[in-house]
């Protein structure tokens, strides 16, 4: 995993008519963990996914070395399917073997039968979380990773964010939450809000 | 990976395999074969002469029924966003499902023919053609469908709308396919298949961009 590392240049955003934030600038190399702050609709979500590929930052670029895992709302697993057959497809796209790991680390084996439409919400993010784990990326973006979950289970999740920062990996998180992770860098969002923004931004 | 993805579409796609709803078209097809000699009365003669085209209009209807399952749902889940973090192209996505969509929809329409026809009284050189028809026009009412369906994922209301957007794209289609009923011969099928290859060839690339501009909006 070392080698690993992702860089925001001057990165700004826009939806619709707002400019969300403008020129974020950081730089994460292996083993650094970077805590995203702000209120809500300020546009951590939408920062995540600038830095994962999936949107256009309306300028500056993102760039990264390694692979880059997504944690958010929408995993992508099958409401229909029982919880071990949604998360087997990623399993098999990704060519992962072996992945007792990951459920025991989650305690999903007694869920496994159960369709993902009966999950709770945070069962349900365990089960994203395996999915990432089986993943095997070198650069997590975790989006709200402590929402829904019980206390137990969020110790458990920075105990695996601790983990795979210790083991050489880079970790983004956006979270309103505290999260216990050693060395946790934090970018506060307000502070990149351009004051005019909602008046002449258009 | 791509093994994978087939795999997955096809057990959602194909009838009897997955959820309800994917027998649905197949079953539609069958009733409209089944209830035209009700609505036109039971005259052998006007029954061959019309039934090919009854069976070419709810092909082209029973390929609206699927539209709705065919990519809103995984733009829902987040499939496409997670594919893309693991660099499979949408259009590749696109592709898998377009072959898995035609799979499960084409073969079963040409099989459903037979007791259709049999229901409607058509006899063995109009079969033929019909048959021939039907293989050259399902894989573009497949890709015609699959693109609308990635154009309308993300509009609110975009099922209803995709079902009166695919009828005159595949208009072609029925006016070639039927007309070869029409005229008793096999050379307007031509068209039929030349049409399909072209809503074969572009929809990856159509519904790709589609489903990446859903991702922008």
């Amino acid at each position: 995993m070392q080698g690993a590392s992702i860089t925001a240049k001057q990165l700004a955003c826009r939806r619709g008519d707002r400019l969300l934030f403008s020129k974020v600038d950081f730089a994460l190399r292996s083993g650094d963990a970077l805590h995203i702050q702000g209120a809500n609709g300020i546009g951590k979500s939408s920062l995540l996914r600038i830095l994962a590929g999936l949107l256009t930052p309306f300028a500056g670029n993102a760039e990264h070395a390694g692979d880059i895992a997504l944690l958010d709302e929408r995993p992508g697993l099958d409401l229909d399917q029982p919880l071990g057959k949604a998360l087997g497809f990623w399993q098999n796209v990704d060519g992962c073997k072996d992945v007792s790991d990951a459920q025991e680390a989650l305690d999903l084996e007694a869920l496994l039968d159960v369709p993902v439409r009966y999950l709770s919400t945070g069962q349900r993010k365990r089960a994203a979380m395996a999915s990432i784990l089986n993943r095997g990326a070198n650069i997590w973006l975790l989006d709200e990773p402590l929402s829904g979950l019980d206390t137990a289970a969020q110790a458990k999740f920075a105990g695996l964010i601790s983990k795979h920062i210790a083991g050489g990996g880079i970790c983004v998180l956006a979270s309103h939450q505290p999260v216990e992770v050693p060395g946790l860098q934090t970018l506060e969002l307000q502070e990149f809000v351009p004051q005019d923004a909602g008046e002449d931004a258009a | 990976m791509i093994w994978a993805l087939l795999k997955r579409d096809l057990a959602k796609f194909f009838p009897f395999a997955g959820g309800g709803g994917a027998a649905l078209p197949l079953l539609f097809f069958l009733s409209v074969a089944m209830l035209y000699p009700f609505a036109v009365g039971p005259k052998p003669e006007l029954l061959a002469q019309t039934g090919g085209g009854v069976i070419w209009i709810a092909a082209l209807l029973a390929a609206i029924l699927p539209l709705e399952r065919l990519v809103a749902s995984d733009m829902e889940l987040g499939v496409f966003d997670q594919l893309k973090m693991r660099g499979v192209t949408e259009e590749a996505v696109v592709a898998v499902r377009l072959a898995a969509h035609w799979i499960s929809f084409g073969p079963m329409l040409i099989l459903a023919s037979f007791p259709a026809a049999a229901l409607l009284n058509l006899d063995g050189p109009t079969l033929e053609i019909l048959l021939l028809g039907l293989l050259a026009g399902t894989p573009g009412l497949a890709a015609a469908g699959l693109m609308i369906a990635a154009l309308t994922a993300s509009l609110r209301g975009g099922a209803a709308l995709s079902g009166l957007l695919l009828i005159p794209l595949c208009l072609p289609i029925l006016i070639f396919g039927a007309g070869s009923l029409a005229r008793g011969e096999t050379a307007s099928l031509g068209f039929v298949a030349a049409i399909s290859l072209l809503l074969v060839a572009i929809t990856p690339f159509a519904a790709g961009a589609a489903i990446k501009a859903a991702r922008e909006g």
